[in-house]
């Protein structure tokens, strides 16, 4: 079976793109604080709980735009996935499995945080080399964070390949995260 | 009438229109039912003033039902006619069952519905019976203590249920004719209990440790707003496996291990059970054991009682550790630590949770009644008592839902700790040219390979149009509503068929399961679910006809002359239908009214959201 995601979004009837719908302009630098007491807001009127005793048809209109607003507020929430947001609302499909030409330096570094991560567990204090590796991970996240926003603040400006590609680093991060997060359960569990 | 509910602030609602609604912690060992009244939440005790109502049947060959303490006695005398612990049957297969507990308490038989049944003097009867059994009592007891018929209930279950468990709960009240408003999360409602008494913003952690279950959710609270990051958990374990592991040090220490008789088994649980919660006071307890006649007596310390217990309390502290990472909260960052559950009198357990999150644990409210508070709060706002009250409750997916790919792996579609309701689609395509069918399988779970998740449904596509292979597009949404529960619908794109989809539960009741049961619980069968029916669609239908007018009385200038009239039409014809029609008739009117007046509502709820946001820019310094 072959499959690929798309968004949950058009089956409802708000027209609004999700930065709209928070009363926002399109740009990567969003204020969180701003954004969630928007999304209470907006849940706080379309919420299922405020239909609990309501007719059918409006308990079920009431789950889809509740379903909407979560889903927009996810993704205006997570760095990763607003930068894709926004690249794919300047009309460019942003695709996952593409595997573009990176930086040689940045793949270096790869290649080097991969190998310190494949040795953490024979190593003699395994605890304190992952923390080296996730602390160098954060660093390299919030560098890529910077570049991300120079690109997105302005979106119609924005360099487009170049915003793309370093959402494609930013996924090799996130999986060194994950992978070393993984780790990180083991050793708690040895413990 | 949702739609009054969205109301200026001030304006509060008549007395007249108080409507009655409960809060029901259905629980592995006990039950209890609370409502709000005279706006304070309170526990509605049995006419002998008992709070509890232990969650217990007893099943007579005459047919005669005892429930509660009523039950209790039969405990012993007749163990496999009295069916205690029923909730962690919920939602399970008999393999489930059977790789959970050994020896099996009760006996249950094989049937071709994929809910086990258990085999009892006045028939077979599955966890669901049983469950709705207990559900009934308490409804019953709500409508004596507060006078009148229950508009609905919000019902308790532990964070971690999986869809199935949901599913079961949810069927149950059905068959006990329950009006279920909510699946509320039991840590949430102990957090909505706790938070309201405090009413301070920051981040809770729950610990929920039950009879059967235990459970560890951290929210957020912001101005009213419970949002759920994460929830964790272990849907079979608790209080009862504390039980048995000290049954089990008697039985090593007393060299009983060669007697399997159900009634010694069952004297040996309860005894243990009561040594440990003597032990919450006292240092030392004596424990007396009845083997076939003789006495045996055997001490037990405080210091013993930690040991037995320290592996299964060490069993909560990974699900704690993995709900932090997942709301991506520091140890440091919680502000609170709130106890639910029983077994959290066992000072070990509140040592053990001081310990580990670094902060004295709140003990204030009982742990046997907050769940059942914080879900009669909730029912209270759920049926529009409280328009102004900025109660919400945001929770969330506990387990990762999928679909089952090729080569036994899943593919998430939903994952866990996503807020619902949630909505998402994906697409899938054929294989084989000309193919007109596909089947797919619905799975819950962590793990990459489906045979280690919960199978939940499997259903197939028919009716898709022959086509090369990899040209149809078939959408395939996944809905969980705020109830957590699952929807999926499938639709194929490019002809815009709308595929004929079977889902068969792996492990729930189908339709027609549920009727039968309903018909075979009542005396006078066809009529009264006849009745029954006919009754529900009446509520629904005058339900429908009040929101409508009074939105049509505050935004009838939404709409164009024509729009109007045809809803006018459609909403007279209900009122007529609704005189003498049967229930059949009412539905087809209703559903001819949803159709006309689905763009009007849309448009309200559209314009408040817009209403919402403008708002809000006004205030935004405000706070």
């Amino acid at each position: 079976m072959t499959s690929s995601t798309v968004s949950s979004a058009e089956s409802v009837n708000l027209t609004q793109n999700y930065f709209e719908l928070f009363s926002l302009k399109v740009s990567f630098t969003i204020e969180l604080t701003g954004l969630s007491e928007k999304f209470r807001a907006l849940q706080q009127t379309v919420h299922p709980d405020r239909f609990a005793n309501a007719p059918e048809q409006e308990k079920r209109l009431s789950v889809q735009k509740a379903a909407f607003i979560n889903e927009a507020y996810q993704v205006l929430k997570t760095p990763q996935r607003r930068a894709r947001y926004i690249i794919e609302l300047q009309g460019v499909k942003f695709d996952d499995q593409a595997n573009p030409v990176m930086e040689p330096q940045f793949l270096m570094q790869q290649m080097e945080l991969r190998e310190s991560l494949s040795e953490v567990k024979s190593g003699d204090d395994p605890q304190a080399a992952l923390d080296k590796i996730l602390s160098e991970l954060k660093t390299s996240r919030a560098a890529l964070l910077k570049d991300l926003a120079e690109q997105l603040d302005n979106p119609t400006t924005a360099d487009l390949d170049k915003s793309s590609l370093l959402m494609h680093e930013l996924q090799f991060l996130d999986k060194l995260q994950s992978e070393s997060e993984a780790i990180e359960e083991e050793l708690m569990d040895s413990l | 009438m949702a739609l009054i509910q969205i109301s200026e602030p001030g304006q509060a609602t008549k007395p007249h229109e108080r409507k009655l609604a409960a809060g029901i912690d259905l629980g592995t060992t006990n039950s209890l039912v609370a409502s709000v009244k005279s706006g304070q939440a309170v526990i509605l005790p049995d006419i002998d003033g008992q709070e509890l109502l232990p969650s217990i049947v007893h099943y007579a060959k005459d047919g005669v039902k005892k429930i509660g303490y009523e039950a209790t006695p039969f405990q012993i005398n007749d163990p496999l006619n009295t069916i205690s612990s029923v909730k962690r049957y919920m939602g399970r297969s008999l393999s489930d069952i059977k790789a959970k507990e050994s020896p099996l308490h009760y006996e249950f038989v094989e049937t071709e519905s994929s809910v086990p049944r258990i085999k009892t003097n006045a028939g077979e009867v599955s966890a669901i019976e049983v469950s709705a059994e207990i559900l009934n009592e308490l409804k019953i007891r709500a409508e004596h203590s507060l006078g009148d018929e229950l508009t609905g209930a919000v019902i308790t279950v532990p964070a971690y249920f999986d869809d199935a468990q949901r599913q079961a709960t949810k069927d149950a009240a059905k068959l006990a004719g329950i009006n279920v408003l909510r699946l509320l999360n039991e840590p949430t409602a102990a957090a909505v209990a706790y938070g309201l008494d405090k009413g301070s913003d920051g981040v809770i952690a729950v610990y929920d440790l039950g009879g059967g279950t235990f459970d560890i959710s951290i929210l957020r609270l912001t101005k009213g707003v419970f949002e759920v990051l994460a929830t964790a958990g272990d849907t079979a374990l608790g209080g009862d496996d504390f039980d048995q592991a000290i049954a089990n040090w008697i039985k090593q220490e007393l060299n009983l291990t060669e007697n399997t008789d159900k009634s010694f088994l069952r004297q040996l649980i309860s005894v243990a059970c009561k040594a440990k919660q003597t032990l919450t006071t006292e240092q030392v307890t004596k424990i007396d054991i009845d083997d076939n006649g003789s006495q045996l007596t055997i001490e037990l310390t405080r210091e013993q009682l930690n040991d037995i217990i320290d592996p299964l309390i060490k069993k909560t502290m990974m699900p704690c550790r993995r709900a932090l990472r997942d709301a991506q909260v520091e140890l440091e960052e919680v502000s609170a630590v709130v106890m639910v559950g029983g077994s959290t009198r066992v000072l070990r357990v509140r040592d053990k949770v001081a310990e580990y999150f670094e902060k004295e644990p709140m003990v204030d409210l009982n742990p046997d009644t907050v769940v059942a508070i914080g879900a009669a709060i909730q029912a209270d706002v759920l049926v529009g008592n409280k328009p102004d009250d900025e109660l919400l409750l945001l929770d969330v997916v506990p387990l990762s839902l999928g679909l089952e790919t090729m080569g036994d792996l899943v593919e998430k579609i939903i994952p866990r700790n996503t807020t619902i309701p949630v909505a998402r689609a994906q697409e899938f395509t054929t294989y084989k040219d000309g193919q007109t069918a596909m089947s797919m399988h619905v799975v819950q779970g962590e793990r990459e390979l489906v045979s280690d998740c919960r199978s939940l449904a499997r259903f197939s596509l028919k009716g898709i149009p022959p086509l090369v292979a990899g040209s149809a597009r078939i959408r395939v949404t996944f809905e969980v509503d705020a109830d957590g529960l699952l929807h999926v619908s499938a639709k194929e794109e490019t002809t815009g068929v709308e595929s004929g989809i079977e889902v068969k539960p792996s492990y729930g009741l189908t339709d027609s399961e549920i009727e039968k049961m309903l018909i075979d619980s009542m005396e006078h069968a066809e009529e009264d679910v006849a009745a029954r029916m006919l009754h529900e669609q009446q509520v629904e239908a005058n339900r429908v006809l009040e929101a409508l007018a009074a939105a049509l009385e505050d935004d009838g200038d939404m709409l164009s002359a024509e729009e109007r009239a045809a809803i006018d039409a459609a909403a007279e014809n209900l009122s007529k239908v609704n005189l003498n029609g049967d229930d059949r008739e009412i539905k087809n009117a209703m559903e001819d009214l949803d159709k006309v007046a689905e763009v009007f509502v849309s448009r309200r709820m559209d314009s408040n959201i817009k209403k919402a946001m403008a708002g809000h820019n006004v205030n935004e310094f405000d706070g």
